[in-house]
């Protein structure tokens, strides 16, 4: 698809989680609007799935959200990429929704395979279903995203270990590396230090994406990653973006990780994004 | 009819746990098998050597393992992961919680070691809170077998069940009384004898201890009857309303806090559905020490003596 095409569907989805964040008045829309390019180019050019959705996802690739508060951004993409109705945005945290407030399989949502929220998980979970694939004999891809924030928790780095150790080079991890989180920029919170050099020395094959949402660098990037598949070591990509992106009052700003726009600032905030697939 | 179990043998439940992989192994070619560097103590020796492509040693990272189990599942593999039941559990809480249970993964949770029978290691490793942890938790099944055979069983009966389980063994060496080729029924409990005067349910080493305390009570003229709770969820409440309404009162048996275990799983059943005078035999909220496993039994009031006089003090107040 053009690159222009896929902005567009970008655009989309970020009226979408601003929407949805904002019907809900609860959710997080900073790192669900930094990360729309990585879940489009994702699910529109990069990942090979089928519907309708299946669990075990045999034959085909799968993916892991881990920092599970963005699902704004992959429940708009999951549904306008037809795992289900569009309608059902609306219904973003609300009661007897399958839209919960962090992504579940208990209410059967296709396109979700694990319970995301309580942060650190994912990885580990992921490298289990790329073993599984491996005794599949699966030559299918696992993805997954990360928050930088979430990398605080240790389990990260007991499966990073456990990722190289067990060679799971069908494995790509994308890092969502905007340098908040909840409480502020991470070299205050929790310094990081040189994940690039932490991941290296894991064992990981280490992909930078400084332009982590410019829509030609991610796709062009997340492609890139494919090619260093199958060659022994686990790959993460280093995605650098911008939490609140497409937002000008936003964009980079931390206080924005938690917190719904009010009447107002949803309007300023779709006058700047083009309604290009029709809103929910 | 407590004559008919005799102590052929002393074995630990953990090596019945370890027999049983390897035949699930050998029967399943889904089967995987994780530790976290504990691989000897759950007697996984055997597995390893038959089937090394389906082992995977996380090192001592429980979490990690934890999520890397949920992860197995999704492609459908069915995997066992294994540790010491204190670090299969409290230590784990949360990863079980949001990826096994929550998500609802065809997860085996093998935890040996549970108890104060583990001995010498002290109470750091003397997880007594872990059958409470489990079975507070929506969609997991709990199963504590008492003994070699009845864990070999219990293992290849949780491999049939689709749905996560907690399965608690432990380490020492004790009578193995159940018969070899037994059925197991996860959610149904055996009657081991029939009585008139007393319900006695137990679970774990604790059984074979019943075992001794109703026959020293028969020849005292009190009736028992014996129920081995090998499931401890779903609880098999029939067999404790039907027991109960016939004598009157119960006595439970674990090796487990006072809070949250087998114990207080029938007294919530027993003050919903039949009240009657119930006493526990259990740890009373505390930690355990080193010691031996006898030693640390008698010490902690979770013996044979201790059983006997429980079900006096119940008979004393019907």
């Amino acid at each position: 698809m053009e690159i222009r095409e896929l902005e567009k569907i970008a655009s989309q989805v970020r009226r979408d989680i601003l929407r949805m964040v904002h019907g809900a008045q609860s959710g997080h829309p900073g790192g669900a609007l930094g990360t729309a390019e990585y879940f489009v180019a994702l699910y529109w050019e990069v990942m090979n799935y089928s519907l309708p959705f299946d669990m075990d996802g045999i034959g085909e690739d799968l993916f892991f959200l881990s920092n599970g508060h963005i699902c704004a951004a992959w429940y708009s993409v999951l549904a306008r990429s037809g795992f289900f109705p569009t309608e059902e945005l609306a219904t973003f945290r609300r009661l007897n929704s399958r839209l919960q407030g962090h992504p579940t399989t208990a209410e059967h949502l296709p396109g979700i395979r694990v319970a995301s929220g309580s942060l650190g998980q994912g990885l580990s979970v992921a490298v289990g279903a790329a073993i599984s694939k491996k005794q599949n004999k699966d030559r299918h891809i696992v993805y997954s995203l990360h928050g930088d924030g979430e990398l605080d928790e240790g389990q990260n780095w007991e499966a990073a270990m456990s990722a190289a150790h067990f060679k799971m080079d069908n494995l790509i991890a994308t890092i969502d590396y905007n340098r908040v989180q909840i409480d502020g920029p991470i070299e205050k919170v929790m310094d990081l230090g040189d994940l690039w050099a932490k991941f290296h020395a894991f064992g990981w094959d280490v992909i930078s994406l400084p332009e982590g949402n410019n829509m030609e660098a991610v796709t062009e990037t997340l492609k890139e990653a494919k090619t260093h598949t199958g060659k022994g070591k686990p790959v993460v990509i280093i995605m650098q973006t911008e939490m609140g992106f497409g937002v000008d009052f936003m964009t980079g700003d931390y206080r924005w990780h938690g917190v719904p726009p009010d009447d107002e600032q949803l309007a300023r905030a779709l006058a700047q994004i083009p309604e290009t697939l029709g809103d929910y | 009819m407590l004559d008919q179990y005799q102590m052929y043998e002393k074995k630990d439940t953990r090596s019945g746990f370890g027999a049983a992989i390897a035949e699930l192994g050998a029967e399943n070619e889904k089967v995987i098998v994780l530790t976290a560097d504990l691989a000897g103590s759950l007697k996984l020796n055997d597995f390893i050597a038959r089937f090394p492509d389906r082992f995977y040693d996380c090192g001592i990272a429980e979490a990690n393992m934890v999520g890397i189990a949920a992860g197995m599942t999704i492609g459908g593999m069915l995997p066992f992961a294994t540790s010491f039941a204190n670090f299969l559990t409290g230590r784990v809480y949360d990863q079980i919680r949001q990826s096994i249970a929550y998500s609802g993964k065809n997860v085996k949770l093998c935890a040996s070691h549970a108890g104060l029978t583990l001995g010498e290691d002290g109470a750091t490793h003397q997880i007594l809170e872990d059958i409470g942890m489990m079975r507070m938790l929506p969609n997991m099944t709990v199963v504590v077998p008492c003994d070699y055979n009845q864990t070999r069983a219990a293992t290849r009966a949780i491999a049939r069940t689709e749905g996560p389980v907690y399965l608690r063994f432990g380490r020492p060496k004790v009578p193995n009384f159940t018969k070899p080729d037994q059925a197991f029924v996860i959610g149904k409990a055996e009657f081991l004898s029939h009585g008139e005067d007393v319900t006695l349910v137990a679970c774990g080493h604790m059984v074979y201890k019943s075992i001794e305390a109703a026959r020293l009570l028969a020849s005292e003229g009190i009736s028992v009857e014996l129920i081995n709770m090998a499931t401890i969820k779903p609880l098999d409440e029939k067999a404790v309303i039907d027991s109960v309404s016939k004598t009157g009162s119960v006595v439970t048996a674990e090796e487990h806090q006072i809070n949250g275990g087998l114990g207080d799983a029938v007294a919530a059943v027993i003050a919903r559905e039949h009240p009657a005078p119930m006493e526990m035999v259990a740890v009373h909220d505390r930690f355990g020490e080193s010691g031996k496993p006898d030693e640390l039994m008698r010490k902690y009031h979770i013996d044979t003596p201790d059983i006997v006089r429980a079900v006096k003090k119940v008979l004393a107040r019907k």
